[in-house]
């Protein structure tokens, strides 16, 4: 992950290379010192709710991480009798982690991409949840393929559907302005009631509840260990995903223009770049990436597709993107802080009593601090360091 | 200049023909979706009377069903064909010909063989245009002073949990209703402050705000709430009101002289907030930051403190229809309880060009779509009940193309003030 | 005879710069002050401290005698201060009475607007001076002359009796120029006092009593216009002798490379702006386009470069059509534009310089391979054209937003004189720059022209048309006036066609 935060340093560029790792630093404090900021005052929420926020962020700990207790415990275990279960109990936190971490990854980096291109997708929730359904679909459907084949066409599959729900939007600022933060929204309650309707109806399994049926195991993303571990493939594909998006806005032209169009779209016009195939192409791929958070979900982990699948997912995505900077590297780390975040929650949430929203609280806080750089800055007292602040969106784009 | 004349012609002659083609078009879709699927000799009846009001009962409206299809296709066809030969101006009316002849041909072959109660629905889209009408108004004078407020959602939920807890608490209604008006405000300020105090993103903050709006109350829904329900979210809601002779009107009596508290200030404040943005010194100086804060700044003006105001303002309005989710209408408080009624109060304030009355004329149109929804659910209209649940959104989407109607947001929107 | 204004020691800091350092300045009552200097002197900052629009660091400000404080623009406007700005600080959608009464608003009842009062007002100060507006118009609607008339009558309706003028002939025609020097003495003569800003030498020799010359933030001297003369002026306000003229040879035209016949344009907001222009440019010649701003040049620019779409008409570039394709296909056969507003369209602010240096050729061969950006060739080609165009930047790796304005200009210019280009559109080449950056700006289009390149250059500058141009076409209200031979031609000649008088004797060239 490291190598891959290093943007377009080449032997030329030694001469400012110091001055880059200096900005590395800088670009770090204010993201970590929000979290910190943003942790602090739900400990607060979570005094006032009249729980221990110490006990409560102690369970979220060894929620999202287990306790190194049980992990020495699990290693001499298996040292001794060469039972792999202690470990694999004690491994299982972490891990749980990770899988959450997957589908914050693919849809954090749909949300960074719009950003790069001045658009503002809301719409991962709905995206998420088209391409789990069509996943979903592909995966129960589709019988005797071979996993070789069966898989990849399932996770395209997938793809292809947030991508559709991407596009439209794209279009539609493209072609009218109409604004996308708010078409993009509407395209997820028209998703939520799209799902209603498959769920009761033609995608339902045979059963009381309104849920989809168990895709095949071909189609299943493989896991690395035994049950209940859930850890699969679809984190290594998260983070090769993630390298692959910082190659194409880096280091093509396809990358240069969506990042032209993002920075001043009437110089990019300028310049002869195509902004409505742009603002299409970015709504299509950060559809796409949103789709494959939901693909991955869907058959790595749960292999079926309920009511609320996408809940919040959205929403997540967009404090990750910000969090991590609209850069694919950031965002990676932002996802596994959210991941650990939201896998430890489940485990404060039983152990103390705090309800799981607590995190979107947190959240919440931690996107104010990101945005206002100047509130931390001013709340611990560093020196303002000039740097250009990237424009994000746009009024209603007429 | 005669040649302008010619290429003005020859521009106008292109936008007459597409309406023209649009309209000949809505009287086929008529003729083959509805005309043709209702059966000759049935009646439709518009139900003009609703129990339990103080209307004074008239006869309901009987049509034939098939007759009045046709009919309907006949005039958005004929219009039509007249704007094609000869053209017409006024694009507008063009517009309103195509929703009425559509909406009802639709009507008529959904409820034929069936009563459907025309003023029920008319009650129900003003109710459900409430909510939405007070997040417009907050947008039209928030943007008045450029300022983009897109955290209207999560204000609004804020507010609606806020008023049904207080108002349970203290066993007063309207203690809810003045605490939610306040936390409005409050958040709003909030919004204010990050915006421009800290020149934060517009947008950025306010989905900041719709997310720990949404975390926020869910947290204490589910926290508190769900284990206490009588003792905390049990208000009761506000009584209708029944305006004494003017209720007595038909039709017009239910649907706009008995109402609740929330409905009455709703109507009132489009009124007042128009007469101020227009013809007041606040008004003046708002619009004047909205679309060229500089001059106004080098007049005097004290630009960052209109947009608080302006803001903080906007915040109580939506405060205001916060409350109305819960003491105004159910009593109660669920989680995400405002299902995208913020955002589709945006879409009104754009399609209503950013002014108070226009901005409640659209909100109308989205009550109405929504509360059509709801009847047809009842006529058992053979279109699965999701589908119909997507009319709102779906007609916000095709309004913020702005095909219908292109709107100028003020200059200013969404942009920093620097001095 | 008393002062009215007494500004001491005034210093004024922006990070990295010394915007006003220790200016003093005296107006006498009754007369025009003016202060001259060219851009980026530090005139308008001094003026925007005095209506306390900045605060200064150090200084006084003293009127009628009295040290007065002055925090914002209400404090100046109570002590009779009034400005009109170069960009004027009027709402366009608002009536010219609205206008007026912003910010202070008489009422009836307490409550609602009283646009009735004003409007009267209005009308009275119209008459006693000669201003000649009508309360109702909307603004969108007036011309620019009228327009900064309305900001005059703003600053008398505020009973301002110390005006400050901001570069007020920048967008006026040369008669329109003649009217507001009338306006100008009504005004003195009914007891008003004036500071002339300006950078236009003849203009202040014109009208001031008193003139006062800024450089660098310094006030470089105070002269009697008496004893003033241009070539004197103009040694002051730069610091050594300015090379006026522009040195080149006659122009050796060949075949057209640029043919335009009866081009429509309409705006992004749907207001036809371009009326049946039609024109050519010939390889080896620099066509001037002159008008007031605002009449169309604009989009005229935008519709050759493809940035806008034509209503009607043709264009054809060396005789293939261009008027129904692309930006991108304009470029790629050879058309360069250094645009009207550098920073909104020449560059991308928040990229590096080098990348800028390729923004239009991103994705060709030797800048990329495929879609893969060769950064290699990219950086060798930012140093070679940042050596060669003299841009001053500490590396190619900073963001062109850090650049002054002369030497973003010269990265535009850099750049799209490094590709193989036919014809040369330049909008408003040097507008905001300094005189250094705008002699080399000058010599490098005269350049490009003796290569053989068609040259069209549009300009509200009338100095810089007749400077540059081989022959000048003036616009009006979307309309061509007549195109004249450049050696011919005079100021006041250009003058009437850019207020739309056509003078019967105009030479056709």
């Amino acid at each position: 992950m490291n190598k891959t935060d290093t943007t377009s340093q080449t032997p030329e560029t030694k001469t400012s290379k110091e001055n880059h790792n200096e900005s590395i630093w800088q670009a770090l404090l204010v993201p970590v010192l929000a979290v910190v900021t943003g942790l602090f005052l739900g400990g607060i929420v979570i005094l006032a709710s009249g729980e221990n926020p110490i006990n409560a962020y102690g369970a979220l700990f060894t929620g999202s991480f287990g306790k190194p207790a049980n992990f020495i415990e699990g290693i001499s275990v298996l040292f001794s009798t060469g039972d792999t279960a202690a470990l694999i109990k004690a491994i299982y936190p972490f891990t749980e982690s990770l899988v959450i971490a997957t589908p914050y990854i693919f849809a954090g980096l749909s949300v960074a991409l719009g950003f790069r291109c001045g658009l503002f997708n809301i719409g991962a929730e709905g995206q998420f949840f088209i391409g789990a359904l069509v996943s979903a679909f592909v995966g129960y459907s589709l019988k005797g393929l071979p996993m070789i084949i069966h898989l990849p066409i399932a996770i395209l599959a997938g793809a292809a559907g947030g991508a559709l729900w991407g596009m439209v939007p794209g279009y539609l600022k493209a072609r009218f302005g109409a604004h996308e933060v708010v078409n993009t929204i509407m395209m997820n309650w028209i998703a939520f009631r799209l799902s209603d309707w498959l769920l009761s109806g033609p995608m339902k399994a045979s059963g009381f509840r309104p849920v989809t049926p168990n895709v095949l195991a071909s189609a299943e993303l493989p896991r690395f260990f035994p049950e209940p571990l859930r850890f699969n493939l679809g984190f290594f594909i998260a983070l090769l995903v993630a390298y692959f998006i910082y190659w194409f806005l880096f280091k093509t032209t396809l990358g240069f223009e969506i990042r032209a169009v993002g920075a001043n779209p009437d110089a990019a016009k300028y310049a002869g770049m195509n902004i409505i195939r742009n603002f299409v192409l970015v709504m299509a791929l950060a559809g796409a990436l949103a789709g494959l958070a939901g693909s991955s979900q869907v058959l790595g982990v749960d292999h079926w597709v309920g009511q609320g699948f996408s809940a919040g997912y959205g929403f997540d995505a967009i404090a990750i993107a910000l969090l991590g900077k609209s850069h694919p590297a950031g965002v990676v780390m932002a996802a596994l802080l959210f991941g650990f975040l939201r896998g430890g929650a489940t485990n404060m949430q039983s152990m103390a009593g705090i309800p799981i929203d607590i995190i979107s609280i947190i959240q919440g806080l931690v996107i104010v601090f990101i945005a206002a750089p100047g509130i931390i800055r001013w709340l611990y007292r560093i020196r303002t360091i000039k740097t250009e602040e990237t424009v994000l969106t746009r009024g209603w784009g007429s | 200049m005669t040649q302008e004349t010619h290429i003005k012609t020859a521009f106008e002659k292109r936008k007459q023909q597409a309406y023209g083609i649009t309209l000949l078009v809505t009287g086929l879709i008529i003729y083959l979706l509805f005309g043709l699927n209702t059966e000759a000799g049935l009646l439709t009846t518009f139900g003009l009377n609703l129990a339990g009001t103080n209307a004074i009962p008239i006869d309901d409206l009987i049509v034939p069903a098939q007759a009045t299809v046709y009919l309907m296709s006949a005039i958005a066809a004929f219009v039509g064909a007249y704007q094609l030969a000869r053209g017409v101006r006024s694009t507008g009316a063009l517009l309103g010909i195509v929703a009425f002849t559509f909406v009802v041909a639709f009507l008529t072959w959904a409820a034929a063989g069936k009563s459907f109660n025309l003023t029920g629905m008319l009650t129900s889209s003003l109710v459900r245009a409430t909510p939405i009408a007070l997040a417009a108004l907050c947008g039209v004078i928030s943007e008045r002073s450029a300022v983009i407020n897109i955290g209207i959602e999560g204000i609004m939920l804020i507010a609606a949990q806020v008023a049904v807890v207080t108002a349970t608490l203290s066993q007063n209604l309207y203690v809810g209703l003045i605490l939610a008006i306040l936390i409005g405000g409050l958040v709003a300020a909030f919004h204010a402050f990050l915006v421009i105090r800290f020149k934060v993103d517009q947008v950025v903050s306010g989905v900041a705000i719709n997310i720990f709006g949404a975390g926020m109350t869910s947290f204490i829904s589910s926290r508190f709430l769900q284990k206490a329900t009588d003792a905390l979210n049990n208000s009761g809601t506000f009584p209708i009101i029944s305006v004494p002779g003017f209720s007595k009107i038909p039709v017009l009596g239910p649907v706009l002289f008995e109402n609740n508290l929330i409905v009455y200030l709703t109507l009132l404040l489009v009124v007042v907030l128009h007469v101020m943005l227009f013809h007041t010194p606040w008004g003046l100086r708002t619009r004047a930051v909205g679309e060229h804060p500089k001059a106004a700044d080098t007049l005097g003006i004290n630009v960052y403190f209109v947009r608080y105001v302006n803001v903080i303002l906007g915040g109580m309005i939506t405060g205001l229809g916060g409350a109305y989710f819960t003491i105004g209408s159910v009593g109660r408080f669920d989680e995400i309880m405002t299902a995208g009624k913020g955002f589709i109060g945006l879409a009104a304030m754009i399609f209503g060009k950013w002014n108070p009355i226009g901005a409640f004329s659209s909100s109308l149109i989205f009550g109405f779509a929504d509360s059509l929804q709801v009847k047809l659910q009842i006529l058992r209209v053979p279109i699965p009940s999701e589908f119909l649940l997507m009319a709102p959104y779906i007609v916000t989407m095709i309004i913020l193309t702005g095909v219908v109607g292109r709107a100028i947001p003020p200059a200013a929107d969404g942009q920093h003030y620097e001095k | 005879m008393t002062n009215v204004l007494e500004l001491r020691g005034i210093t004024k800091r922006f990070p990295g710069v010394l915007a006003n350092d220790k200016i003093d300045i005296t107006l006498r009552e009754g007369k025009i002050l003016a202060l001259l200097g060219e851009n980026g002197a530090g005139k308008t900052t001094l003026m925007n401290i005095l209506y306390g629009l900045y605060k200064p660091d150090e200084g006084s400000i003293a009127v009628h005698g009295k040290e007065v404080e002055i925090h914002g623009p209400n404090d100046a406007i109570a002590q009779g201060i009034g400005m009109v700005h170069q960009h004027f600080m009027l709402v366009p959608v608002m009536t010219v009475t609205e206008n007026v009464m912003l910010g202070i608003e008489p009422t009836k009842n307490g409550i609602f607007l009283d646009k009735e009062k004003v409007a009267g007002r209005i009308r009275e100060i119209s008459d006693q001076y000669g201003l000649d507006v009508d309360p109702n118009a909307y603004i969108k609607d007036l011309p620019v002359g009228i327009q900064q008339r309305v900001e005059i009558i703003k600053v008398l309706y505020r009973q301002a009796d110390i005006l400050i003028l901001d570069e007020p002939t920048a967008v006026l025609t040369p008669q329109e120029v003649e009217g507001l020097f009338m306006i100008i003495d009504t005004l003195i003569k009914s007891g008003k006092s004036i500071i002339f800003i300006t950078h236009k030498l003849k203009e202040v020799l014109a009208v001031a009593d008193d003139i006062t010359v800024l450089r660098l933030g310094r006030v470089v001297g105070s002269i009697n216009p008496k004893e003033a003369t241009t070539e004197k002026l103009a040694v002051m306000m730069v610091g050594r002798d300015v090379n006026l003229v522009v040195d080149k040879k006659p122009a050796k035209p060949t075949e057209p490379v640029l043919v335009v016949e009866n081009l429509y344009v309409r705006d992004e907001r749907q207001n036809q702006t371009v009326q049946g222009v039609s024109f050519e440019v010939r390889k080896g010649e620099v066509l001037g386009v002159a008008g007031v701003q605002g009449n169309g040049q604009t989009e005229l620019v935008y519709a050759l470069t493809g940035l806008l779409p034509l209503e009607d008409g043709t264009i054809r570039l060396l005789g293939e059509p261009i008027h129904r394709t692309t930006p991108r296909n304009i470029l790629e056969r050879g058309v360069a534009h250094i645009p009207e507003d550098r920073q909104r369209h020449g560059l991308i602010l928040t990229f590096p310089i080098h990348d800028n240096m390729m923004l239009c050729t991103y994705y060709k061969n030797p800048f990329a391979r495929g879609i893969s950006l060769q950064e290699k060739t990219i950086f060798s080609n930012a140093e070679e054209l940042v050596g060669q165009y003299d841009v001053r930047t500490p590396n190619i790796y900073v963001n062109a937003g850090t650049l002054s304005g002369g030497n973003q200009q010269k990265v535009i210019v850099a750049r799209e004189f490094s590709r193989p280009i036919q014809l040369l559109i330049a909008s408003q080449p040097t507008r905001g720059l300094d005189v250094g950056s705008i002699e080399y700006i000058h010599q490098q289009i005269i350049k490009k022209r003796d290569e053989g390149t068609g040259v069209l250059v549009v300009s509200s500058e009338l100095d810089e048309i007749l400077a540059l141009s081989d022959r000048i076409a003036v616009m009006y209200k979307g309309q061509i006036m007549g195109i004249v031979d450049a050696q011919t031609a005079t100021k006041e000649q250009l003058g009437l066609l850019m207020a739309g008088i056509h003078p019967s004797e105009t030479a056709q060239a």
